[in-house]
């Protein structure tokens, strides 16, 4: 079963990004990954970039409505996801607890669609 | 009754909710077989004193008050839900509803915690609810409350909690003290579970388990209530120990500046000397009775850092002859890396490396002691390579931010 991990970040962690190779912070996620990819759990990972850099549309009335930055106007803005494949939510939970954005931001945790309802977009 | 104020009635309906909430589940439900409703008789019943008590005083014996208006909620539901009782001894105690009178404050309804514990630790029950439900039925904490420290979502912990009680009510689970020949196993499975709920991953060398903490008070008091119910029993009172061991090293744990301290770099000035006494007294009690097991001797490894606020060093041998001892009965991997920390003190880094090494890897793949004592002991042998790999393995399964960064720094 695959779960999301799904990062939100505050602004500050944002800033973070720029900090130089040797920052604990960095380091911090760099090990998770290794711990991820030692456990046989990782399937995928991004990482996006600032919420600044975001654009949200929608059509409506057959018109274009754009709107600079990120859909929610929120202090944590998703910032990444990881796909890891796990058997139970408790797992995932307890890997989302080891995440280093989750002592900073948050950490949502959702189980990606089942197969069946991905096929219903995909039409494959 | 005394006319009194609402602030004061407030506060002792907490007291009596704290001191009383599982004796007063625990009576009931060894009665009717059923926790579930127990509690809910019981809580009805503390809505009802939030609105009596202000007015009209607190009773002289809140207790008895409080298992009278339970008891009548009781046969409300019952009547409402036109349950039918098939068993006449549940009739017959819901119906001889004694007033208030039948108990002064000398005689106490029989203290049945020790069944309702037994219960919860029961065999037939998913160990991984042995704890949540002793937090829930004796100590009255709410599923919220309880899912926060174990990690798991509250509307999930409720759903546990329910089906854990549906199955006490449903699947024949004897309210009774186990027999002779089941008692220390059984009595086992409660030590656990409050043990489970002070917060495993105690080992001071490699990381703390943040979630764990939480309860830690909660812990203590169920082992002291167990204790009053098994006057004298090693492993109880051993267990007792071992956690007063640990709290007295509390505050110690963390710098001015909220930075992890490990045990060997902790100033045993920090540490509670009260507490350790406390803990003192209970070993020495406990090993009186010359019946060694797991807690106690656990206890005793902790006695003997303890000892380091007197003595100023760390007997490293007495800690490994300590740690052979429990490997005889406990191969549990936190059992393991310690003795291999000890080894290592005692007979060299690379013994120590080969203790751990010979641990299955598969089971420490995500086992966050582990590899911090590995990495500590790579590092102190000048491999800097593999403790760096080590460290990484380390701070990736870490949860506690504060354990992150000691070790991002030490990894360097």
């Amino acid at each position: 079963m695959q779960f999301a991990l799904m990062i939100y970040h505050t602004p500050e962690e944002f800033d973070m990004r720029k900090n130089d190779y040797s920052d604990p912070h960095l380091g911090a996620w760099r090990a998770y990954y290794k711990a991820l990819v030692a456990a046989g759990i990782y399937v995928s990972a991004n990482a996006l970039e600032v919420p600044e850099t975001g654009t949200t549309l929608r059509v409506k009335e057959g018109k274009r409505r754009v709107q600079d930055g990120p859909y929610a106007d929120t202090k944590e803005q998703l910032a990444g996801f990881i796909i890891l494949e796990l058997p139970s939510v408790d797992a995932a939970l307890e890997w989302a607890a080891r995440c280093p954005g989750a002592s900073l931001g948050a950490v949502e945790v959702r189980p990606l669609a089942p197969e069946a309802m991905r096929r219903g977009f995909t039409g494959e | 009754m005394n006319e009194i104020n609402q602030e004061d009635a407030h506060r002792t309906i907490e007291r009596v909710a704290r001191e009383s909430y599982g004796r007063l589940v625990a009576y009931l439900s060894v009665h009717t077989h059923d926790v579930a409703s127990a509690e809910d008789a019981l809580s009805n019943a503390l809505v009802s004193a939030l609105k009596h008590w202000p007015q009209e005083g607190v009773p002289k014996n809140p207790e008895a008050w409080l298992l009278t208006a339970a008891r009548h909620s009781l046969i409300d539901v019952i009547r409402h839900e036109r349950v039918v009782l098939n068993s006449e001894p549940t009739l017959k105690f819901l119906t001889e509803s004694p007033t208030e009178a039948t108990f002064s404050t000398s005689t106490q309804f029989p203290d049945e915690r020790l069944k309702l514990l037994f219960v919860c630790a029961h065999p037939a029950i998913d160990p991984a609810m042995h704890t949540p439900l002793m937090l829930q039925t004796v100590l009255g904490l709410d599923a919220a409350r309880i899912s926060q420290a174990f990690l798991i979502a509250p509307k999930t912990m409720g759903q546990r909690l329910f089906r854990a009680k549906t199955k006490i009510r449903g699947g024949g689970i004897p309210f009774e003290i186990p027999q002779e020949r089941d008692l220390a196993e059984r009595l086992e499975a409660v030590l656990e579970a409050i043990y489970a709920a002070f917060g495993l991953g105690w080992d001071d060398m490699a990381g703390t388990d943040q979630r764990g903490r939480d309860l830690a008070e909660e812990a203590m008091w169920l082992a002291r209530v167990l204790l009053q119910l098994v006057p004298g029993e090693p492993e109880a009172q051993g267990l007792l120990a071992l956690m007063l061991y640990c709290e007295a090293r509390r505050v110690a744990r963390r710098d001015a500046n909220g930075r992890y301290v490990p045990l060997s770099e902790q100033n045993p000035n920090q540490w509670s000397l009260s507490l350790i006494e406390e803990a003192e007294r209970h070993l020495a009690e406990a090993f009186k009775q010359g019946r060694v097991g797991r807690f106690q001797l656990e206890a005793a490894v902790q006695s003997v850092h303890a000892e380091r606020a007197r003595s100023g060093r760390t007997d490293w041998a007495a800690i490994a002859l300590f740690y052979e001892q429990l490997l005889r009965i406990s191969t549990a991997l936190g059992t393991r890396a310690g003795y291999a920390a000890a080894v290592a003190e005692t007979k060299g880094l690379e013994a120590g490396i080969a203790a751990l090494e010979s641990i299955d890897p598969e089971a420490v793949s995500h086992y966050q002691p582990y590899w911090a004592v590995r990495a500590h002991l790579l590092q102190r042998l000048g491999k800097i390579r593999e403790a760096a790999e080590a460290y990484d393995r380390a701070i990736g399964l870490s949860e506690d931010p504060a354990v992150r960064e000691f070790l991002l720094q030490k990894r360097g």
